[in-house]
């Protein structure tokens, strides 16, 4: 795929997209100087109110803001239908699927994906088999990776259905936004997010344990404050007004969960979990996690707690499962699918793997368990060395990797060194699964800063942009 | 609320708390090493035995001096004592119960921890040092605004005024031992020039300079000092004071809950032995008697509060 990237903001000779005028009126008639001093003003802003992340690798305690990018990204309300048709249905999908491989396997049974790849996935998890959860919901944050390819041309890139991060940012960046340029915003109808703690909170409840009784007691679990996502828990217990607590704030008796109270203990409902399956009972998975609370499986399985989202529901975004969604919105739902995967090659797959190790370097190599941009390869932007590297691991676990051609994702204007440029971008919406499925209008677009770089994540130096989506 | 987020209230107010005493107390160090005919060393000394780290200082240093002391407990940070510990303590107490403050208290709190680092770098230059004490002080003074100025008088902020009064009514009592009897004479001499200014240095690590003339209008007698910071209600840094705010705490706290609770008992206890002491007996028994008991009954009283609440 080498055609020239979708530009957003400019149609093929040039001109100024209609969706685009009034921003580029905005940067024509805003001084170069103070565009700058109000850039300045957002990094001492986050600063200022801590809203970091700490990036894996680089000693304890660094904490970095992501950079934010002040020009917004634009989506028309038609596009906005098109994909939020797309995202409803994949994510009704996903959640079918799950509730499928946990109960009856029908999906297995009629040859749809191959058993294997599901019930020997690492992903897996046979505690859940036989358990109903309320509402049939195991994913009930969704984040459904975007890009965009041509005028009405959006792909999946990637399905986020465990503990998808950055909804802080997609509030936050709207915030600042509004603060720094309260006149473009005013320009253009934009849609609201800043409802989303609420539309979470009430989701949530939603699915609260039959068991639950009077007022619901949600909260949020945190693997504490050295989690590069922490301030994102902190700042989502806050808006929605619920206690945010660690592994050791709870105990369980008689398989119901409390947690220490300055009143003493109180009994917790439904627990929306920022800790990761692994971690989350040291009695059920890795017993040398200090992080979650020994005997909650055993309460969860007892239907006295709810856990969002549900523990084994990374089967559903596995890489490898990933190339099966499609044929999973088609028998589930038998529709076709509004929204579609990228072509992807299965390594696992002899002749797959074969064409992926001759044309690495035009290609994108995953891990199929990796996530957040650790461990890929981006094949045109690989030195020789890096490739030949990479091959052998590929040789080596040919099961684990998935293979992609570099996608030419659509480009948005964006403040570099040299003035405002084209970088490209994707987008993350988030999807809230409970009694009912809410989308709220937006999503988190992540910027890929260096010129020509198609790696968005912030953890290898991408950068994020409020998105509008606009009132008709 | 949560035990844990109480906890990290109440820690996170002691410890900026910390970090003012031992601005005002590295202060007064300074001020008392500069004075003519000051036996060196002894200030600087007494000033680690207050800060309650005299042995991590011996095993790290030679010599006890203006130098070493105020690098040991001003600038460092590997040093759990310092005052940059402490900044960075209060701070990460703050961050993990974020959602309890108000936007002015981390703020407050943030931005003290992002200016420390060049703060810290220009005390080092020697000069800098009254500079970045004054600048400690002023934060630990911002941050004390902004929580009473911003925060819900709900339990939260009774365990943030709490973890500072506990702090404070330590720091009080330890200074006042401490420096009782470095300055106290062996002859009757009181009233030389050179223990004027170390009287006043004393008060002044306290903010109660202008208080004790307005108190007592006369010349620094080192027993009015002594009630004035023990009995006296009016002054913010008095035990007695200390004490009437963390029983009004607990008292509203226990009304709150509709629970009474051990510390409570304590608190008034030591409350009304401070209230209804005259200042002789305090003498008679003798003052280190005195301030060492008081030491312990705050002690326990803070590990009884963590039993009853934080754990």
């Amino acid at each position: 795929m080498t055609k020239e990237p979708f530009n957003e903001m400019r149609d093929g000779g040039g001109a100024v997209r209609d969706l685009y005028r009034g921003v580029q009126d905005w940067l024509d008639q805003t001084p170069a100087d103070v565009m700058a001093l109000k850039r300045e003003e957002t990094e001492l802003l986050y600063r200022k109110s801590g809203i970091t992340f700490a990036v894996y690798g680089e000693g304890g305690g660094t904490e970095r803001i992501i950079p934010f990018d002040v020009i917004p990204r634009l989506i028309s309300a038609r596009e906005w239908e098109l994909m939020a048709r797309g995202l409803d249905q994949r994510v009704k999908a996903l959640n079918m699927f799950l509730c499928d491989v946990y109960g009856e396997q029908r999906a297995l049974d009629e040859g749809i994906i191959d058993p294997s790849l599901v019930l020997l996935n690492d992903a897996y998890e046979p505690q859940m088999q036989g358990l109903q959860v309320p509402g049939g919901v195991y994913t009930h944050v969704a984040g459904i990776d975007l890009v965009r390819v041509g005028p009405d041309e959006f792909y999946v890139l990637e399905d986020n259905v465990r503990t998808p991060s950055g909804v802080s940012y997609m509030l936050e960046n709207r915030e600042m936004v509004m603060r720094l340029f309260p006149d473009l915003f005013r320009s253009y109808a934009v849609r609201p997010v800043d409802h989303y703690p609420e539309e979470l909170l009430s989701t949530l409840v939603s699915v609260a344990p039959p068991a639950a009784q009077g007022d619901v007691t949600t909260i949020v679990l945190t693997p504490g404050r050295y989690n590069s996502a922490y301030y994102e828990h902190s700042f989502l217990a806050d808006e929605m007004g619920v206690d945010l607590v660690e592994g050791q704030d709870l105990f369980v008796a008689d398989n119901i969960v409390y947690m220490r109270t300055t009143q003493g203990p109180k009994r917790v409902d439904v627990i929306y979990r920022r800790i990761d399956d692994p971690y989350i009972d040291p009695l059920a998975f890795n017993p040398r996690s200090a992080l979650g609370v020994p005997g909650i499986m055993t309460a969860y399985r007892a239907g006295n707690i709810v856990l969002a989202n549900a523990v084994g529901a990374g089967i559903a975004d596995d890489k490898s499962v990933y190339t099966y969604v499609p044929d999973l919105i088609r028998f589930y739902l038998s529709e076709e699918p509004i929204l579609n995967n990228v072509p992807t090659y299965r390594c696992s797959e002899p002749d797959d793997l074969a064409y992926t190790l001759d044309n690495l370097k035009d290609l994108v190599v995953k891990e199929v368990h990796g996530s957040g941009g650790y461990g890929m390869l981006v094949g045109p932007a690989a030195t020789k060395d890096e490739i030949a590297t990479y091959a052998e691991r590929l040789r080596a676990d040919p099961d684990r990797f998935i293979a992609q051609p570099t996608l030419a994702l659509s480009t948005v204007p964006t403040f570099v060194e040299s003035g405002v440029a084209p970088r490209h971008v994707d987008l993350r919406p988030f999807i809230l699964v409970g009694s009912e499925t809410k989308i709220v209008p937006g999503g988190l677009t992540r910027v890929a800063l260096e010129e020509g770089s198609l790696v968005v994540n912030s953890s290898q130096g991408g950068g994020t942009k409020d998105t509008w989506v606009l009132n008709e | 609320m949560l035990s844990r987020t109480a906890d990290n209230l109440f820690w996170m107010s002691r410890y900026m708390e910390r970090a003012e005493s031992l601005a005002r107390l590295l202060e007064v160090g300074h001020r008392l090493s500069i004075m003519p005919a000051s036996a060196d060393g002894t200030e600087w000394a007494s000033t680690l035995a207050i800060a309650g780290c005299q042995d991590a200082f011996d095993r790290e240093y030679e010599t006890v001096g203006a130098q070493n002391v105020i690098e040991f407990i001003g600038i460092r940070n590997d040093n759990p004592y310092s005052i940059p510990s402490c900044l960075e303590n209060a701070r990460s107490n703050g961050r993990a119960v974020r959602v309890s403050l108000t936007t002015a208290m981390w703020q407050s709190l943030n931005s003290t921890w992002l200016e420390l680092h060049s703060r810290r770098h220009s005390a080092e230059s020697g000069a800098g040092i009254l500079d970045y004490l004054d600048w400690v002080k002023d934060r630990s003074t911002q941050f004390v605004g902004a929580t009473t100025s911003t925060m819900l008088r709900n339990d939260a902020y009774f365990f943030v005024m709490m973890g500072m009064l506990l702090e404070r009514a330590d720091n009080t009592a330890r200074l006042l031992d401490v420096k009782y009897h470095v300055l106290l004479p062996d002859h009757e001499d009181v009233g030389g020039t050179l223990d004027f200014y170390q009287w006043s240095a004393l008060l002044r690590a306290v903010t109660a300079n202008r208080a004790y003339h307005n108190l007592y209008r006369g010349a620094l007698q080192p027993w009015r000092i002594a009630e004035m910071l023990i009995l006296r209600a009016e002054v913010p840094r008095s035990l007695l004071s200390c004490l009437v705010g963390l029983t009004e705490y607990l008292e509203r706290l226990s009304d709150m809950y509709g629970e009474r609770k051990e510390c409570l008992r304590m608190a008034k206890a030591l409350h009304a032995d401070l209230a209804y002491q005259p200042a002789e007996d305090v003498f008679q028994r003798g003052l280190h008697e005195f301030l060492t008991d008081f030491i312990q009954r705050n002690n326990r009283l803070g590990r009884q509060i963590q039993r009853d609440y934080l754990a």
